[in-house]
């Protein structure tokens, strides 16, 4: 019987297979940041035991650092310590660093891809759940907790559990202003935050083929947020045009070599998915959340949902507690919220693409009177790229804040925080409770749906302003 | 990691499905650089309402936590785990937790157990009826009991847990040391590994 195209890479990788025990793999690519790995480190060094395979480990800051003056020492004493710790670790074991004020920082799910160091049919593993989003690539990469970042550390390895396949395919094409964030939107609603649980979820489908790579780590980002173990879409000839040339990927008769395997990367005909869930892309339209997780969310034009129609009594209960927290109010239409602050930013929607969309939408247009939009790039590379293409202007002629690049608002670690009940729109992954600060609500959209919402000061698509200036 | 057999303890009703690890631990509490101290980040901002369950006298100092479905989703964070076994909690119980929570969980020595929704809401009336009952986690056994501390458990059900994660519970076995022992397996891995792999330094 053929095989998926997860099930390909995970052979590819065993290091030993024995009945009873879960397979040692072998981990290609290991990312870490400053809030996942201090305790790991530690441990190294309480067992004596040295990283592995630093050629195959890399560190950048993110969570903790500052939009703003970045210049000047970081003002949370607590924040300050965890970076110092991390800079010190990989003096120590002698990993490679890419520090606040480096032409490489970022958010270190942007940073590995725009190095080239994501690549097809890798094993990739970071101390964070975002970690999904390299299978964009036609990669295995999973999110792991900190004893197993000290574990790859030590061994280059992981014991893995089995895991079950997930095909999503999405039919036809995705109508004009419906982007990756609203397909994956409509994902989590549809099969629900537990329904990936214990799988490895392939995006297929014409409409997966069309999009780009950056529109594909979007989508493969959001895949914990339904529960999945990871997201992957299979390398093709987008995949290799974007890789091609980029620091880290092959060069010369290696990179003819990488394609040929790469090439093989793909689910054979005859391979059995455990589970298929099928989409068809001429029915989705813009999407937003309403409530505090990623599946509870709804078409723009929707209303907010009435907790009595959910037949399941936790369904009820959670959607009962989320329009609480939210303030809202069942059958109020979604494009009535008002919100306070417009977050574009973070490693599901912080990228070029992400930033031009946006600002195209914002262009000639002024962000409403009491709103505040923070544009923040995922990585110094991105806000270099933007600043070439007179983005930050068209933004802050806008109205619109111009920060430097980092994790920012989408958890709050830092100075960017919602003030208790303030509400957001936001095109980061998570609509948690208290997410981007202490009684923060969050809307989840895309990042047009964030700059219209900008301009109008309402949950709203670049469509709707169209009809208002006409 | 210390070593897991069974447990008793007074059981806690978390009546409230997916509880995501911004819940369990907020991302402020994630600057530390420790493993431990993380007790009164546990549930921070539930734990402000005076009505939330952990605040009631009558679960003070227990230590199984019966959670609703879908516990753990989100972030990959170990100071979650952390968080619950800094404030006390041994064994967690669910109908369903999240991945990466439910390995971090068995890495530390937290016991999660999964049962069947029907079996959770049992053990929240029996709790809620009765705070002063026990509630054993058996890793030995495979089997959760409840009841009054002396007589006949009012509620037994039995559980299952790969048999792999079960005795490394047991034996408190850490795995890099395991996993060590097959350095030559990692090493002839290594040696056949393609060049055009990726390289984080270069030349
Ligand atoms: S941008 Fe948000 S989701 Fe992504 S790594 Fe940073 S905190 Fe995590």
């Amino acid at each position: 019987m053929g095989r998926t195209l997860a099930e390909k890479v995970w052979d590819d990788h065993v290091v030993r297979r024995a009945e009873g025990e879960p397979d040692l793999l072998f981990i290609d690519l290991h990312l870490l940041h400053e809030v996942t790995s201090p305790q790991a480190f530690d441990g190294l060094r309480k067992a004596g035991r040295p990283v592995r395979r630093t050629d195959l480990t890399i560190a950048t800051e993110d969570h903790n650092t500052p939009t703003l003056d970045i210049d000047k020492p970081i003002a949370d004493p607590v924040s300050r310590t965890q970076l110092e710790t991390l800079r010190k670790n990989c003096a120590d074991f002698g990993v490679r660093l890419h520090p606040l004020g480096d032409v490489e920082q970022g958010v270190v799910h942007v940073v590995g891809p725009q190095l080239g160091l994501t690549q097809p049919g890798t094993t990739v593993v970071c101390g964070d759940s975002h970690t999904s989003t390299h299978g964009a690539f036609g990669a295995l990469a999973f999110g792991i907790g900190t004893s197993q970042v000290e574990h790859v550390l030590a061994t280059q390895t992981l014991p893995m559990a089995p895991f079950r396949t997930m095909a999503v395919t999405v039919n036809g094409e995705l109508p004009d202003g419906v982007t990756a964030k609203d397909l994956i939107l409509a994902i989590i609603a549809r099969i629900g935050t537990g329904g990936g649980q214990g799988y490895v979820i392939e995006y297929r489908g014409e409409a997966v083929e069309k999009l780009s790579m950056e529109a594909r780590m979007t989508i493969c980002n959001m895949s914990i947020e339904a529960g999945a173990r990871a997201g992957m879409v299979a390398p093709d000839e987008t995949t290799f045009a974007y890789l091609k040339g980029r620091a880290h990927a092959p060069e010369g008769s290696g990179w003819d070599a990488a394609v040929e395997y790469w090439r093989t990367l793909r689910t054979d005909d005859d391979a059995v998915f455990d589970r298929e869930v099928v989409i068809e892309a001429a029915e989705l339209a813009p999407f937003v959340t309403w409530g505090t997780n990623p599946g509870q969310g709804a078409p723009l034009s929707a209303q907010v949902p009435d907790p009595a129609s959910f037949g399941d009594a936790s369904e009820r209960l959670a959607a009962e507690k989320a329009l609480e927290y939210m303030g809202l109010t069942a059958g109020q239409p979604l494009r009535e919220i008002v919100v306070d602050t417009v977050f574009v930013g973070s490693c599901t929607n912080g990228r070029i693409e992400d930033l031009r969309s946006a600002a195209e939408v914002v262009s000639g247009r002024q962000v409403a009177d009491g709103v505040r939009m923070l544009v923040v790039p995922g990585s110094v590379r991105v806000a270099l790229q933007a600043v070439e293409e007179g983005l930050d202007k068209v933004f802050t002629a806008a109205g619109a804040e111009w920060r430097h690049a980092g994790c920012s608002m989408c958890l709050g670690m830092n100075p960017d925080q919602l003030a208790p009940g303030e509400r957001s729109a936001s095109t980061s992954n998570r609509n948690f409770e208290g997410r981007q600060g202490k009684g923060g609500r969050t809307h989840l959209v895309s990042p047009q749906v964030a700059a219209a919402t900008a301009v109008t000061g309402r949950l709203s698509s670049p469509a709707d302003l169209i009809t208002a200036e006409v | 990691m210390e070593a897991f057999t069974t447990h008793t303890g007074r059981g806690v009703p978390l009546r409230r499905s997916n509880v995501d690890t911004d819940q369990i631990i907020p991302a402020h509490w994630l600057k530390k650089v420790t493993r431990d101290g993380f007790e009164d980040g546990l549930f921070e901002a539930w734990r402000k309402d005076p009505e939330f369950v952990l605040n009631s006298a009558a679960y003070r100092g227990a230590s199984v936590l019966l959670a609703g479905p879908d516990f753990g989703t989100g972030s990959s964070r170990e100071h979650a785990v952390w968080a619950l076994q800094n404030y006390g909690f041994k064994a967690v119980v669910s109908s369903r937790f999240a991945d990466i929570f439910r390995g971090n969980s068995l890495k530390n020595g937290l016991l999660t157990v999964v049962l069947p929704q029907a079996d959770v809401e049992r053990l929240w009336e029996l709790v809620e009826a009765d705070p002063q009952t026990e509630v054993t986690v058996d890793l030995q056994a495979l089997e959760v009991r409840a009841g009054a501390a002396s007589g006949a458990p009012a509620f037994t059900a039995s559980f299952e847990l790969d048999e792999n994660a079960r005795w490394r519970l047991l034996n408190g076995l850490d795995d890099i040391s395991i996993t060590l022992r097959y350095e030559a397996d990692i090493a002839a891995f290594e040696a056949a590994r393609p060049a055009f792999k990726p390289q984080t330094v270069q030349g």
